[in-house]
């Protein structure tokens, strides 16, 4: 089962490693972390998706709280978060074939940010599911490479993650 | 008000403040700015002679004085080696406060001289780290060390300052309160939650206390034995718990687990209800967790939230920090007494097992109950790793004021020599004596040069078998006796001789008779002392 961690921590050097450093040691594993910081600059938000079961889960949050840099967890359900992902992809296209993944990106919501003779580079930002869709269609052209930031989400509605 | 002064000087003066008397290090060029410091105070420090046996000794002083205790050492290899210490002190969550010297800030990445990344090293087992790379921070950064290591789940804390911020003059301070909006552990315990324990505990019919170090981590034993003797619980300790309770408290029933005795896995097989205080159900202690779950009720209580519910399924848990919690526990419990439930438990206390005595040697357990009965009430038990340590605590008497000290959860082999130096030193009124092995000695006898030096009066017992016993004995039982890389006897000196070498009064003995007469020396001696014991080589762990 996914799990999606929001964490709040405290935006110094060797904060990250840390938090990496215990998902190896506890041996968690993660699909995805996107960190950056947030409106306070002492403050980064780092979201973690990670794969088991609900002692897992349950293990990782403490395991994040316990943490000294660590100001805040929220483990986000699926029903309350919004996420999004940001991938870059640069597509095998001779003109001909243009037209075609134009109508693809347009009808998915990507986005054409470089174009040559051979390539088109998309840019799209959307759920992880839907990334994945969007891959399937473009795939037949010819993938030349994809590059992802990580899920980032936050919470439906009017609350927040506070400090 | 403040003052321009150079950081290493304010370093020292934060020691001070901190109300630090004594320090185990190892000096060398990347921490001599703070050494030079450290000579015009009054803080004492204690050289070692390898910087493993600071850390060790840093333990063992902390402890006994259940606050943070300091230790020093130079970049890179001092640093590494303090590593094993580290991870000692974070198993057994001991506070110590490690500090590293570390090479220039513009010299950090170059691979330059005595350099290595030591927090980056440390990472998976302190509770904190800094890297100082300002100056100025340092006041702040002491007095949060000392904070973090000695409260919630205590712990090491390291300390790494590059050679040039040791010199940096800066505007000393010490700050009054610690500012860390992260970090705010939980100390009072749910009163809705203590209540439901208390019921639960009057309603069981073989209820049982299972202590752990945390009782001490929380200076939390009188609370306990209060408890166990208001409700009539009768109680087994872990490795860690050792000395809570005196060996002959009627209520004990002695250490759990894979080494334990069998009146305290049995007390735990039997039990409905089982009260875990500060004690992480290790796998030493509890070999099949998820079994004792189905048929006990599980009740944990834990200063760290991340325990509970992370080895053992918890049917009540409690966070907090158990000196209080056991206090207001006890206030919600009536009289109780138990007598079947004992009475089943005192069966199985009161079949001892027949003990031979092999010609020509000293018989470990038989030595230790007689050692234990000779020393008096407050003595302290250092215990290494491997026979040795499991010899000490099935079988070394504790009493009312005593204490027992041992590397539980890591398990390090050279602790007991360095740890009873740093013990001594924190309670110079008690007896204290090593009990380890012929080849844990080995790991730490450089350090009779320490207890020379600044004239520690420990008594060290030397319990020869000529073998690594436990792993010889694990190669017996589970490799075909397959015996291997475990034979000590070619290169194993005479540790008695090796002992007068340092100035140590020393005996070397093999025979009761001979032990009780060494027996009544060491106890009245007040000067160093080592023992030798030949010891069966094939003598049973249990």
């Amino acid at each position: 089962m996914k799990h999606t961690i929001s964490v709040l921590v405290e935006n110094h050097a060797g904060v990250l490693s840390r938090v990496s450093g215990l998902f190896s040691r506890r041996g968690f594993n993660i699909d995805s972390l996107a960190v950056g910081v947030t409106d306070d600059p002492a403050v980064s938000r780092i979201t973690i998706v990670a794969d088991g079961d609900e002692h897992t889960a349950q293990q990782l949050e403490k395991q994040l709280n316990k943490l000294i840099d660590t100001i805040k967890v929220k483990s986000l359900g699926e029903d309350e978060l919004l996420s999004r992902e940001l991938q870059l992809i640069k597509i095998a296209a001779n003109p001909q074939q243009r037209s075609e993944i134009f109508t693809i990106c347009d009808i998915m919501g990507a986005k054409i940010v470089d174009l040559t003779a051979s390539t088109v580079t998309v840019e799209i930002s959307d759920t992880a599911v839907h990334l994945q869709r969007f891959e399937e269609l473009v795939r037949p052209y010819g993938i030349k490479e994809i590059v992802r930031t990580g899920v980032i989400a936050i919470q439906k509605g009017p609350e927040s993650l506070k400090k | 008000m403040t003052e321009m002064i150079k950081a290493a000087a304010a370093m020292v003066k934060c020691l001070e403040q901190e109300g630090v008397k004594v320090v185990f290090g190892y000096p060398g060029a990347a921490i001599c700015p703070f050494y030079d410091e450290l000579s015009k105070s009054d803080v004492h420090h204690v050289l070692v002679r390898h910087e493993a046996n600071a850390g060790h000794a840093a333990n063992g002083y902390a402890r006994m004085t259940n606050k943070p205790a300091v230790c020093i050492a130079t970049s890179g290899p001092g640093a590494t080696n303090l590593l094993t210490a580290i991870a000692t002190a974070y198993a057994d969550s001991i506070p110590i406060i490690c500090i590293t010297g570390q090479v220039s800030t513009d010299q950090i990445g170059c691979d330059v001289f005595q350099e290595v990344d030591i927090t980056g090293a440390a990472e998976p087992f302190v509770k904190y780290s800094y890297l100082v790379k300002n100056a100025e921070d340092i006041p702040r950064i002491f007095k949060e060390a000392f904070h973090i290591a000695g409260t919630g789940r205590k712990g090491p804390v390291l300390i790494d300052v590059p050679f040039d911020v040791q010199q940096t003059l800066i505007n000393y301070s010490y700050p009054e309160s610690v500012e860390l909006r992260s970090y705010k552990p939980t100390v009072k315990g749910n009163t809705m939650q203590i209540k439901r324990i208390a019921e639960a505990l009057m309603k069981s019919e073989k209820p049982l206390i299972c202590a752990g170090g945390g009782v001490f981590s929380s200076n939390a034993k009188d609370e306990l034995i209060a408890l166990a003797e208001k409700s009539g619980i009768p109680a087994v300790s872990t490795m860690m718990g050792l000395s809570i309770f005196p060996t002959e408290h009627p209520l004990y029933m002695g250490m759990l687990g894979m080494h334990g005795v069998k009146t305290a896995n049995h007390a735990v097989k039997q039990c409905d209800t089982l009260l875990l205080i500060g004690a992480r159900v290790g796998d030493r202690a509890v070999t099949a967790p998820s079994f004792l779950a189905e048929t006990t009720q599980i009740i944990h209580i834990d200063i760290d939230p991340a325990e509970i519910g992370k080895n053992i399924a918890t049917d009540i848990p409690l966070v907090g920090d158990c000196k209080s919690i056991l206090s207001e526990l006890t206030g919600y419990i009536e009289k109780t007494d138990r007598p079947e439930w004992l009475a089943e438990l005192n069966e199985v206390k009161n079949t001892v097992p027949s003990e031979n005595e092999t010609e020509g040697y000293v018989n470990p357990k038989m030595f230790l109950r007689k050692l234990s009965d000779a020393l008096p009430d407050n003595t302290v038990c250092v215990a290494d790793v491997g026979q040795n340590q499991i010899w000490a605590c099935n079988n070394f008497n504790i009493k009312k004021d005593g204490r027992f000290l041992t590397s539980g959860g890591m398990g390090t082999m050279g602790y007991s020599v360095p740890a009873a130096v740093g013990a001594k030193m924190a309670s110079p009124d008690s007896q204290v004596v090593v009990i380890c092995g012929d080849g844990s000695f080995q790991m730490q006898m450089m350090e009779m040069a320490t207890i020379v030096q600044e004239n520690i009066p420990v008594k060290i017992i030397v319990m020869r078998n000529n073998r690594l016993g436990m792993v010889r004995e694990l190669q017996t039982k589970a490799y075909k006796d397959n015996q291997i890389a475990v034979h000590l006897t070619e290169g194993n000196p005479d540790f008695a001789m090796l002992a007068r070498a340092y100035g140590i009064e020393s005996e070397c003995v093999s025979t009761m008779a001979e032990a009780e007469a060494a027996i009544e020396h060491l106890v009245k001696s007040d000067k160093p002392y080592l023992l030798e014991c030949n010891v069966f080589k094939n003598e049973s762990t249990l």
